[in-house]
This record gives C-alpha cells, structure tokens and sequence, in this order.
C-alpha cells in the first residue's frame, strides 16, 4: 500500500480514472430490450479528493459505483485506480450502501472486524479493531447484535467496517439517505473528520444537494439515463462550510437550476 | 445570539448521549424478561398437584381390588410419593426462587397429567369401558415399566446409537451436498433433478433394497435413517444458501473476502435459519425411518421392543415402551431447540421464538 505523508496525515488514497464506460443490461425476460444505464462516461478523480455524485433517479449512480467496486463489469470503457485496470472487487475500494447491511449475526466488534477476517490479518491488526470502535463513538456497544442498534449507530458500524481495511477509496452511495435530519448533519461532519485523519479518496453518491456542497471538493452532475455526467462542480470553500454563507447558497440554487427544479 | 457556540456543543453532546440511551439502544443485559424477581405464587397453583395426587390416591383406593396386588400397591407407592414430594415442594418453594419459578411454570401443566392419570384408572380398571389385555389401566403399565426397566434402557440405549449415527451422517451429508447445490452452479444443475426425484421418496420405502444390499440389518437401519434426514437438510440448506442476501456478499467482496469466506462467513451464516429447519424436519423423519426399521429390520430398540411385546400381548409393556419413546424423543427435540437457541442467538429480537 502507498502510502505518503503529507503535512503528518496519512494520505492513503489513490486515485480513479474511468474512461467512456459504459453498461447496458439485458432485460430479464426474454424479450430484446436492453436498458443503457451509463453512456460512455469519463471522469478522474484525484488521490485524497472527496467528489459527489447527484442525478436523477434511475441514471445509473449505482451502477456506476458497483462498477468502480469491482462488484459488476463495464460493457465497455476502462476502470483503473492508480494505474491499475479494475478486474474484480477487493478491499482497496470499501463500499457503503444507504442500508448499512450490517452481518445481522455478528456483534458490532465482529462486523468491524470482518475485514481483517476475510484479509486473515486479524492476529496482525487486531488492536485497531477497538481504535475504529472508538472512532466512530460506539464504545458501550461492541458486543451488541446490529437490530439492538439505531439508524445512525447502524451506518457508524457500516462506515468503521469498511475503513479497516484502510480502502484506497471509499464508495458511498447515499449512505446517509435513510437518516433524519439532526443525525444526517452530524454523521456528515463525522465522515468529513474521518476522510480528512486518512485522506482516503471518497466518492459519495447522494440525492442531497446541500450534503454534496457541504462535503465535497467537487460535484459531478449526471444527466437522466442514459447517464452521462454533464457538469462538474468544483468548490473551493474553507471547511467546516457554513450552511447559511451566501456563496453556499448561491451554488444550491444554481445547482438546483442544473437539474431542471429552479423554474417555476 | 441565543446561545454560545460552547453551549451549542453542550446540548448537542447531551442530546446524543440521551439518544444514545434511549430505547432504541438498551444495552442487551435489560432485554430478557424472564429475568424479573418471580412474585408470589396462588396458592391454587401452588396446591393444583397435592390436590391432584389425593384425587388420584382415592379413586385409585377405590379401583384397587379391581386389581392385582401386586400393581395396585407399586402405584399406591407411586402416588404417595408423588404426593409427599410435591407437598415438600410447596414448602420449600417458599425460600427457593427458582424452584417457584419452575412451579409457576410447570404445577398447573403436572396437575393436568396426574388428572389424565386418573382419567385413564376411571375408564379402565374402574368402569371397565375398554377392553383387556389391549388397554391396560396406569397401575399396570407402571409395573410393565418397573419390572423391564433393564431390557427398556438397554432397548432405549439401542435405540439413542441408531438415531445418532445415522442422523449425524444424514446431517453430515446433507450439509456438505446443500451447500454444493445452494452455492455452486454446476452442482445445482446436476444434483436438483436428483434431489427432487429421490428425495421425496419416504426412506422406508427402501426397506426391501437395503436389506438386499447391505451386510448387516444395523448399517441398513443407519443408511435408511441417513437417506431421511438428508433430503430435508440438504433441501433447506441449499435454499438458504442460494437465498443469500446479494448486498451481503457484495459487502465481503469490498471487504476482500475470497470464495471461502463468501461461503463459510457469509452465506452459512445467512442460511443457518434455514439449515435449523432442515435439521429439525430430519429429526421427525429420523424418528419414524428409526421405528419402522427397528421394527423389521433390527432386532433391538424400542421399535423392536414395541412388536416384540405386542407379539406376547403384554400391552403394560407396549404402552411403557411407548412413554419411554415420548420422554426419549421430546428430550432430543428438545437438545436441538436448545442448539439452536444458541446457534441463534443473534435472532433473538428480530424474529418471535
Ligand atoms: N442488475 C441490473 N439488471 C438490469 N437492470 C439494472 C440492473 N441494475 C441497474 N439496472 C438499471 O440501470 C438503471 C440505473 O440503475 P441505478 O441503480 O444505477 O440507478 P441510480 O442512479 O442509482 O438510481 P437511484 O438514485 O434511484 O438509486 C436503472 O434503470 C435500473 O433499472
Ligand atoms: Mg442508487
């Protein structure tokens, strides 16, 4: 794993380059139909940065993220991360899904711990189980089964699980879609403080425009399937970002402008 | 400015720290409520088996000259103690926890079987409705138990070998194949129409075949006892298996999981719900396959011991067989629901037990 150091945080991210990609998938009856998901899209995303995905429903952001996972292959188009073409999923990209699909089986330490498992680093690395625990504020809860959790705490554990691994990227799609407000702000600034500890390049799929100029240093805008991505965003806004600045309120109505929901 | 920043930070903390326990969150030790302090128990529970035993002890009295001696005063024994040992429970229950927990539970329940006891001295040796030697009356049965209790343990102790390895190798197998078939494409297209034909086939119906086959009436008996419990395991393995939550897997694939963690960490994880019913089918099966082959194969066990019995029309033996059967059965079902609890214990809460 590479990992530099910049000003004494370990940037450990790499960076994503998907070019043309696209996918169609063949209709599961057995009529001819085929539906384009994603049409010949390009972008680069560089190590460390945060970079958000907004789009209509159904143009393909997941598709898109399960193709960087590794999880599903491109009809065609080129994946790499670093220069490393993509050919299967492996824990250098963690995934989060809005549903946290905690092992319901396993405790919250467990759950966190299954990356070192399936890795077989546990006698390694052990100890950072209880640091990660720690991180994401769950101290009281580790021997605790996921359903005894709440919404919140359920995603911390999804997000603590897959940073064990110490993932080069972090795919997130709409992670944080199923929280109320007041935990949805919080948990926001909690992903900001663990990307900015490690510098892992993030990818953040979401539906919220003001999550996306919230978190991010760029935001990439898909068009309605087949998914292309239209614009790029870039912001360079001090963080912590106040949600009331004029700037930022400026960009909402622009980017709500963008997507067809500024006229009247 | 209504607040400092400082404050804002504080009512924050405060709210996440009274969310953090608040009901959605309990910590698992206040989850069971069985735990609460058992309070008194009625005094109608607490006197429902004296009662019942001195019900029992009269009519039996009364019955008793209907009777041979000699079983009339081993149940007068019987009874007696029943009634001594109860009375001395409900004295003790007064400073045992625990032993008032168990008689909340259970007093009304052993009420109910001393009163079907009395039922059956009433109809049998007393009002003579049925008829002898194929319905004997509770005295009689008990002296049949007593008098065989060694070739009964030995029949039993037969019996509980048979049933073990044959339903060890039934799960055995029927794990190992439900897996293959639930996980591995090429091992469902070829071992399903297999599945499907055989396995619903009662593995009795093999009688005659294994006794052709096979060297010995005992490996047979396993063989057959096997055969029916791995059609259910391996069934309900495989559809648990192939049931896997997709987002699961693609979870452990993100995490670096290779194919032996997707199948042993994940997928049998997901299945075991599935595979306990398996297990439990099997066992019902087993019970059966194991009877019928005592009964024409073996010649020991408790199948054999019920026809033998039946052959001399000592039916107070038959109907001791048979208790010892129910108590015998019940006690494995009842292991296995206890492997489960434990197996389980993650379900806990989100399902009903
Ligand atoms: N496995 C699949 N088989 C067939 N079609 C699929 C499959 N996965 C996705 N699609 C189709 O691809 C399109 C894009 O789906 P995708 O889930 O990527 O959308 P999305 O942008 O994530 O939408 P949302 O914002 O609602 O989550 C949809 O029309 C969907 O029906
Ligand atoms: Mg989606």
């Amino acid at each position: 794993m590479v990992a530099t150091f910049v000003s004494g945080v370990a940037k450990e991210g790499s960076s994503v380059h998907v070019t043309n990609v696209t996918k169609d998938f063949a209709a599961k009856d057995r009529t001819n139909q085929r539906t384009l998901a994603l049409d010949g899209v390009s972008l680069s995303v560089a190590a460390g940065e945060f970079v958000s995905i907004i789009g209509p429903s159904a143009c393909g952001k997941s598709t898109l993220l399960r193709l960087i996972a590794g999880l599903d292959f491109p009809s065609s188009g080129e994946l790499r991360v670093g220069s490393e073409v993509i050919s299967g999923a492996n824990a250098e990209r963690g995934l989060v899904f809005q549903d946290p699909n905690l092992f319901p089986w396993l405790t919250v330490r467990r759950n966190i711990r299954s990356g070192l498992v399936a890795l077989r680093v546990v006698r390694e690395k052990n100890h950072e189980v209880d640091e990660f625990i720690r991180l994401v504020g769950l101290e009281g809860f580790a021997d605790v089964y996921p359903h005894h959790l709440s919404g919140g705490m359920a995603q911390r554990v999804a997000l603590a699980r897959a940073l064990i691994t110490h993932p080069k990227v972090l795919l997130l799609d709409e992670p944080l879609g199923a929280l109320d407000a007041f935990t949805r702000m919080q948990m926001q600034d909690e992903v900001l403080r663990l990307w900015q500890a490690r510098l892992t390049t993030m990818l953040l799929v979401t539906h919220d425009i003001d999550e996306a100029i919230y978190m991010s240093d760029r935001i990439l805008i898909m068009t309605p399937r087949p998914g292309r991505i239209d614009r790029v965003i870039s912001l360079d806004m001090e963080r912590p970002r106040d949600r009331s600045h004029p700037d930022f309120l400026r960009l909402r109505s622009e980017i709500l402008q963008l997507l067809d929901f500024g006229r009247r | 400015m209504l607040f400092t920043q400082r404050e804002v930070k504080e009512i924050a903390d405060a709210n996440e720290r009274a969310q953090a326990t608040s009901t959605i969150a309990r910590p698992p030790e206040s989850q069971n409520r069985d735990e609460r302090p058992v309070e008194k128990v009625r005094w109608l529970t607490l006197l429902a088996v004296p009662f019942a035993a001195v019900i029992a002890l009269g009519l039996h009295a009364f019955a008793a000259g209907n009777e041979p001696p000699a079983e009339a005063l081993l149940y007068t024994y019987f009874l007696s103690g029943l009634l001594v040992v109860a009375l001395i429970a409900v004295v003790v229950q007064s400073v045992w926890a625990g032993l008032r927990k168990w008689m909340r539970d259970s007093y009304p329940l052993i009420a109910a079987a001393v009163f079907c006891l009395v039922g059956w001295e009433l109809v049998t040796s007393v009002l003579h409705w049925l008829p002898l030697p194929y319905f004997p009356g509770p005295a009689g049965v008990l002296l049949s138990l007593v008098n065989d209790s060694a070739v009964l343990f030995d029949s039993t102790w037969h019996s509980l070998l048979l049933l073990l390895g044959g339903y060890t190798l039934g799960v055995a197998v029927g794990l190992v194949s439900g897996i293959c078939i639930g996980w591995f494409p090429h091992a469902r297209y070829w071992g399903m129409p297999i599945l499907k034909i055989i396995g619903p086939i009662p593995a009795t119906a093999w009688i005659p075949l294994a006794m052709v086959l096979s060297p010995s009436a005992m490996f047979s008996a396993i063989g057959l006892i096997a055969l029916a419990v791995w059609f259910p395991v391996t069934m309900l393995t495989a559809s648990g298996v192939s049931n896997t939550r997709a987002s699961y897997l693609d979870v452990a694939r993100t995490l670096g999981a290779g194919r032996a963690y997707l199948i042993f960490n994940v997928a049998i994880p997901a299945a075991m719900p599935s595979i306990f019913i398996g297990l439990f089918m099997g066992l019902g099966a087993s019970f059966l396959t194991l009877v019928v082959a005592e009964t024409v194969g073996v010649k020991s066990g408790l199948g054999w011991y019920v026809s033998w019995a039946q052959g001399w029309a000592e039916y107070g033996k038959v109907y001791a067989a048979l208790l010892i059967m129910a108590a015998f059965f019940s006690t494995i079902m009842t292991a296995l629901f206890k492997v489960r609890d434990h197996v389980l214990a993650w379900q806990k809460g989100v399902i009903k037990w």
